[in-house]
């Protein structure tokens, strides 16, 4: 299979491993040019499974995994139009999200996401797509969603619940507090951390380990033991976006968009 | 009695003083080999992020670096406002 270089994101496959890389600056926001680009991933998909065994999702960019959804477009987008219009956008958004990251999370590939840096809000959710995530020590998980009045809308607190302690998704959750590589291991989130610069090294010994293994019963047992809450992420949507249409929200937008603080993240 | 009583919380006083200055130096030390500022530039009571010349992920990297040293977690919203090593110090100083 041809590889894939995009504006945004850039795929290989090669000995049985799928590289997704991430490279859209300043930080792999997810707005519409990565949403297209991540559904034509998602499109190959099928192609790319009968051929490999792994999937590693790694970002090229020194300053981290992802930094989460493009707020500064959604920004722009939602307050160029009527409200209703804004909302019909902001719901299309996170169907297609969606629909692209529960077909990552269904893959019959087993995926690692190879962390470092800044993985907050969206790049956090992503990263929950997949089955193992190896993060750099330096690498910070954040859900910041609450600060502008809304939840995590890319199915975080669905993928959080299935994995983690719903005491560990209400901490994260409600204080919107960042935790290091080191915390995320040691309440289950992260299956390795690993020096500076060496999680896609590690991720990459990992999938040639998963290559050893009969296909079939890794795709067994993945299918049994990762159950995607298909319910819980439409419930997910709806709740979004209703918290969506609250003025509160296009404040705190605002709000992000034009902060020059040094941790803009926190309200 | 009481006057060993008051050595004792003196001396202890003295050793918690003296931690607590060890860990503005030794903050003071880590910033200045990672942001590659001479340590002698950085005074405890200045401004952190002009003093660094640092922007909001770098300062996240400090965050990370400082937890990782001191081996403590620091809640952002505890820093929030934070802009002094000096005060630094003393948030990580009460979770040590």
């Amino acid at each position: 299979m041809q590889p894939f270089k995009g504006q945004a994101l850039s795929w290989e496959l090669s000995g049985g491993v799928v590289e997704l890389a991430l490279h859209r600056l300043p930080l792999n926001e997810i707005g519409s040019l990565m949403l297209a680009e991540l559904e034509q991933f998602a499109s190959a998909l099928p192609d790319l499974e009968s051929q490999a065994h792994a999937l590693i999702l790694y970002s090229k960019l020194s300053s981290g995994f992802c930094a989460g959804a493009d707020l500064r477009e959604l920004y722009a987008r939602s307050s160029a139009l009527e409200k209703a219009q804004a909302l019909a956008g902001v719901r299309d958004f996170l169907e297609r999200i969606h629909s692209v990251l529960n077909r990552i999370d269904a893959s019959t590939l087993t995926t690692i996401a190879a962390v470092h840096g800044v993985t907050f809000g969206g790049g956090f959710e992503l990263a929950l797509t997949c089955d193992l995530i190896i993060a750099d020590k330096m690498a910070r998980f954040c859900f910041p969603e609450l600060r502008l009045g809304l939840i995590p809308g890319f199915g975080g607190i669905p993928r959080l619940k299935r994995d983690l302690g719903n005491s560990v998704v209400r901490d994260l959750l409600l204080t919107g507090r960042s935790i290091n590589a080191t915390k995320a291991q040691q309440i289950g989130l992260v299956s390795q951390v690993v020096s500076e610069g060496e999680a896609l090294r590690a991720a990459r010994a990992t999938a040639a380990q998963i290559g050893k293994f009969d296909r079939q019963t890794a795709v067994t047992s993945k299918k049994f033991i990762k159950p995607i809450p298909y319910d819980e992420l439409r419930q997910e949507i709806d709740l979004f976006c209703e918290l969506f249409s609250r003025p509160a929200v296009e404040a705190g937008l605002k709000k992000f968009v034009e902060s020059s603080d040094a941790q803009p993240y926190l309200p | 009695m009481r006057s060993r009583i008051c050595r004792e919380v003196d001396s202890f006083r003295i050793a918690f003083m003296q931690t607590a200055e060890k860990t503005l130096d030794e903050i003071l030390t880590l910033a200045a080999a990672h942001f590659k500022v001479p340590r002698e530039k950085l005074s405890p009571d200045a401004d952190f992020f002009k003093a660094l010349g640092i922007d909001s992920l770098q300062t996240l990297d400090l965050l990370t670096r400082l937890e990782q040293h001191f081996n403590v977690e620091l809640p952002d919203y505890e820093l929030q406002g934070v802009t002094d090593f000096r005060t630094l110090a003393s948030k990580i100083q009460a979770r040590l």
